[in-house]
């Protein structure tokens, strides 16, 4: 059986940071994820990032993982696995089954932190199973990551920052979206990335969400309708939009499973996007051998899910009595550099979720 | 033909072209992308149909996760086919139920 001081599962913004922090403490790390390449949504993501410096403002997420890669790969005390399941976590042992389709593989290791994303959440509505019912993050990386078309006619549904940047990497890869739906009365991400559509002539229908996929084998329309106050469809505000594509980008849902196994103690948080893990302010889990660190922790973005990881990493290495350079000084600014990217109206109800998700007095 | 070009921001590699079947039709890809991917280029977007009441399934979260694009792989059922990288002379095909592992 393989030993690591400290496991890291999924290699997405949030593991690669926590994997980099432990790799600098000298604790030894395995990092798994299984995709062919490191990097989780980062390979999609081809708009340049805001904030701070430090979570690589003005940087394309694409160009983040071979940043962080290159660093990584120079620390000899660092394993990364890739194209590997980790498909088990044994709490009574520390024990991780990990599968790379040909192996499989025990390694035991003494904290485990827990970066495994999250998935996209469906919408309910009629034929909402057709082909061409696709969620944005596929849209995504159908087209940015494999340059293949989704569709000609997109209909985009939701308004938050993905919707909205999906869109437009839609228009960038000469798409049309046909129009942008939104059941709530006001458009839910950065009013910067809403103009860019609106520049380009995208009609952005607030109230409105889709009702109907009409079409045999694969999507050719959609029935689009105006909502009230309390979400009801207005009779007669129904109407037909021809388009083969209709996008979802309707949020997305914390993937827990290893959580569940390692019996941690969960809460559901629907300003998280479902059931986390309850967790100390270094994302410790009620299991103390067990680290969360980004979406799987509750849903963001990426670069909360980076400083994230970044805490996670440094708390786990520090359990274990290895040290990362200044590490009081990094939590504190971390610790800064969170509140202020979940500052402004987006970032209340993620507050609100974090303060629910976090253990009373916020040490275990 | 929908493969991107002249892309603003992405330049997109050109890998080997590859020859599959799908349902016994050849089908031309570029080696290492995921199966999903070719067939879609190459128009296919039914990839399966559901098991009871078979009604079509097609792409739709790309990452593994949903298992929406369950098809059979050169003989294997229920391979994820948004992530499984295309191999020069697969066989892909669309699975029938809930498939079964071929033991010998």
């Amino acid at each position: 059986m393989r030993e690591t001081d400290i496991a890291v599962i999924g290699a997405g913004p949030a593991g690669l940071a926590a994997a980099l922090a432990c790799g600098e403490s000298g604790a030894t790390t395995l990092l798994v994820d299984f995709m062919d390449a490191p990097g989780g949504q980062l390979i999609k993501q081809t708009h340049k990032f805001f904030g701070s410096e430090r979570q690589f403002a003005g940087t394309r997420g694409i160009q983040i993982p071979d940043i962080i890669m290159d660093q990584l790969s120079k620390m000899p005390n660092v394993a990364l696995m890739w194209g590997t399941n980790a498909s088990g976590y044994y709490a009574d042992s520390g024990v991780l089954t990990l599968e790379d389709g040909a192996r499989f593989i025990k390694a035991k290791a003494k904290r485990v932190i827990i970066a495994t994303g999250a998935a996209e959440k469906p919408l309910a509505f009629e034929n909402n199973d057709l082909p061409g019912v696709y969620g944005a993050g596929a849209v995504q990386t159908l087209m940015n990551v494999h340059g293949v078309k989704p569709g000609d006619r997109v209909l985009m549904v939701g308004s938050g920052n993905i919707g909205l940047i999906v869109s437009y990497q839609l228009i960038q890869a000469h798409v049309e979206v046909v129009a942008l739906v939104e059941a709530a009365g006001r458009i839910g991400g950065y009013l910067v990335h809403a103009a860019k559509l609106r520049r380009a002539g995208v009609p952005i229908l607030t109230s409105h969400t889709v009702v109907r996929a009409l079409g045999e084998e694969t999507v050719r329309a959609a029935v689009v309708a105006e909502v009230d106050q309390s979400w009801q469809v207005k009779p007669g505000s129904e109407r037909e939009v021809a388009c083969d594509v209709i996008c979802l980008a309707v949020g997305l849902t914390p993937l827990v499973d290893m959580m569940w196994q390692a019996g941690c103690e969960m809460k559901y948080v629907p300003a998280l996007g479902g059931h986390v893990p309850v967790r100390d302010e270094n994302m410790r889990a009620s299991n103390p051998a067990v680290y969360v660190a980004g979406d799987a922790g509750g849903v963001e973005e990426a670069s909360s899910a980076m400083i994230s990881g970044e805490i996670a990493g440094i708390s786990a290495a520090r359990s274990l009595g290895f040290e990362v350079k200044e590490a009081d000084a990094r939590l504190a600014q971390l610790k800064a550099d969170l509140a202020a990217i979940r500052s402004g109206p987006t970032g209340e109800k993620i507050c609100a979720g974090i303060k629910c998700a976090t253990v009373c007095g916020g040490e275990w | 033909m929908v493969r991107l070009k002249n892309h603003p921001i992405l330049d997109f590699p050109t890998g080997r072209e590859v020859v599959f079947t799908f349902n016994g039709k050849d089908i031309k890809g570029i080696e290492g992308e995921p199966i999903a991917a070719a067939l879609h280029a190459a128009g296919v977007r039914v990839l399966r149909h559901s098991p009871t009441l078979g009604r079509a399934r097609g792409f739709f979260c790309a990452i593994g996760t949903c298992s929406s694009c369950l098809m059979t792989v050169d003989g294997v059922p229920n391979v994820r086919v948004c992530t499984e990288p295309l191999k020069q002379g697969m066989i892909v095909e669309t699975q029938k139920g809930h498939g079964h592992l071929p033991i010998e």
